[in-house]
């Protein structure tokens, strides 16, 4: 399609556009996250100056170390992890078999109500969740939050292995049955090894989403159960905090994310696009 | 080979029920529970009195529920409006190849992937009046300062500028998953009959892709309705009540009045919108090849 019969000013011009198109539309994200970086790095003095600093005149670590020293950051994060690390994992636990099931039976009626999962708004889940967990005495604990953003993590996982199981050749595992294989074992044996990337794919936007939840984590959190997302906001706050610290604290918090999107780029693109999920 | 194994009896059941029973538990349980509460008087004490349709006659009364549907359709319109015009764009222009396209696609994918709260609180930094960046930038333009979310009339186009910064990745990636499925014939036979870019675009590429489009375009619509996170952290539905949409509503009927019945109404509510709006996404999705 590239027209060979251009010729070279013309060829000129369109490289031009393109790159001009190209700068335009990453630089909201790029200039965004330095503006973020520089706050996180200077000190209080540089960071209320007018007009602003944008490359910090001394830079300093002294924001991140007074995240961790004065606050309880590192509880936060073993609670996120523990959160979005459990979530996940039971996630695929019970959604890479489900995905597999689905994929077999052909049941796109049944994976599209997991999906309208996806589209409802958390809060609908919330109330009904809040008095369960009030009457079973799990509110203010890790379980509570565990069990919430299954609401999460499977759906997401549901879909990107079925998916993945649809893709794979049917001749193996045929084979594999017709040698007398139970069903569990072509799925342990044959299909999953097969469908390593896609369990990759899923893993890794379970967690993502999971990570970044915030709305379970204000309603169901205690004192004790706060993840980060909820912590930043809750406990990290304008009042309590100058600008530099709580730049640090926001970076600590998505940096995780954002090394893995960087990381993992192609594979997120291609999991996301097959399936158009988010939260 | 198939033939052969096809009288066997497969039962994929047992592969899906654990998922079943998870998802029943913490999907439809919910939702039930949910149209059960809706009609019910139910404060956290925990006294419970059936009231009929009363929140809902209630709810069609209350002037502050009004103004947040109000509050909702105007920030979903430019939240849709947006991100799916800029995604176009995006998309036509990261499917082009050019030296680290990956990495720059990547780059660009990034906001939506960012921790929201995290990304929410550094743009009120940025909103500032006194000592917000975007406030410097304006005026290095030559342009006044903005008063940004600190004021009634500008607070729901501002937080739009956030929407859109965080979700036109998405509306990229779904329309390029149309573009990379395209065939190429159309494109080739239209090369001989000398059709210029645009034309190109208009009668081959537009038209193809319109599925894709009405996917980002309903997905968008879904989110926007029931976007939470920027709007809580950066304005709390304020000035006053200047940008409550009906999910921040919602929440503070529910988690700061503790009325439950009658939050139970708005989500019945809320939700049957988004039922069918997400219907409607089957049914085109189910028109596409793009599900693959």
């Amino acid at each position: 399609m590239a027209g060979y019969h251009k010729s070279g000013t013309k060829r000129w011009i369109d490289r031009l556009g393109l790159w001009l198109a190209v700068t335009l539309l990453v630089s909201p994200a790029i200039l965004f996250f330095l503006w973020m970086i520089s706050l996180s790095l200077k000190t209080e003095i540089d960071n209320i100056e007018w007009p602003p600093i944008f490359i910090p005149t001394a830079p300093t670590l002294a924001n991140y170390v007074q995240v961790f020293a004065e606050n309880n950051f590192g509880k936060y994060l073993l609670n996120s992890l523990l959160v979005t690390g459990g979530a996940t994992l039971i996630g695929l636990a019970v959604g890479i078999p489900a995905g597999y099931g689905l994929a077999k039976m052909k049941a796109t009626k049944l994976a599209g109500v997991i999906m309208i999962a996806r589209m409802t708004p958390a809060l609908s889940f919330l109330i009904p969740l809040f008095i369960a967990f009030q009457w079973l005495g799990l509110i203010n604990t890790i379980w509570a939050l565990v069990i919430t953003h299954l609401v999460i993590t499977i759906p997401i996982i549901v879909w990107v292995m079925m998916g993945t199981f649809e893709g794979l050749p049917q001749d193996l595992e045929d084979a594999a049955l017709i040698d007398g294989a139970t069903l569990w074992q072509s799925f342990l044996l044959v299909a999953m090894p097969l469908s390593r990337p896609g369990i990759v794919v899923a893993t890794i936007l379970s967690f993502i989403f999971s990570w970044n939840n915030f709305i379970f984590g204000v309603v169901l959190g205690g004192k004790d159960t706060k993840t980060l997302p909820v912590a930043v906001y809750s406990v990290l706050t304008f009042e309590q905090l100058s600008w530099g610290p709580l730049a640090a604290a926001a970076l600590l918090v998505t940096a995780p994310v954002l090394i893995v999107t960087i990381i993992a780029q192609r594979q997120i693109v291609v999991g996301l696009t097959a399936g158009g999920l988010k939260d | 080979m198939s033939t052969a194994v096809a009288g066997m009896s497969r039962n994929y059941w047992p592969f899906i029920l654990p998922a079943l029973i998870a998802v029943l538990g913490v999907i439809v349980f919910p939702w039930i529970f949910t149209l059960y509460m809706s009609v019910h008087d139910w404060n956290v004490s925990g006294t419970v009195t059936f009231v009929g349709f009363e929140n809902y006659q209630k709810l069609f009364t209350d002037q502050r529920f009004y103004e947040a549907v109000g509050h909702t359709l105007y920030f979903t319109v430019l939240a849709v409006v947006f991100p799916v015009g800029l995604g176009l764009a995006a998309a036509l222009t990261f499917h082009r190849e050019f030296k680290g396209r990956g990495f720059l696609r990547g780059i660009f994918i990034m906001p939506m992937m960012a921790t929201p709260v995290a990304v929410a609180l550094v743009w009120t930094m940025m909103f500032h009046p006194q000592l917000g960046v975007l406030n410097y930038l304006l005026s290095l333009v030559g342009l006044p300062p903005a008063s940004w979310v600190y004021n009634a009339s500008t607070v729901i186009p501002t937080l739009v500028i956030v929407e859109i910064w965080h979700w036109t990745p998405l509306v990229m990636l779904i329309v390029l998953g149309g573009l990379a499925n395209l065939p190429s014939e159309p494109y080739e036979a239209a090369e001989i009959d000398g059709a210029t870019a645009f034309q190109k675009f208009r009668h081959i590429t537009f038209p193809l892709i319109l599925p894709n489009l009405m996917i980002a375009l309903i997905l968008r619509t879904i989110d926007a309705l029931k976007a939470f996170d920027t709007i809580y952290v950066i304005s709390q539905g304020g000035p006053g009540t200047a940008s409550e949409t009906m999910n921040i509503f919602l929440y503070l009927q529910a988690f700061a009045f503790f009325k439950l019945g009658y939050a139970s109404a708005v989500v019945v509510i809320f939700f049957t919108v988004v039922i069918l709006l997400s219907l409607l996404l089957l049914h085109v999705r189910q028109k596409t090849k793009w599900n693959v």
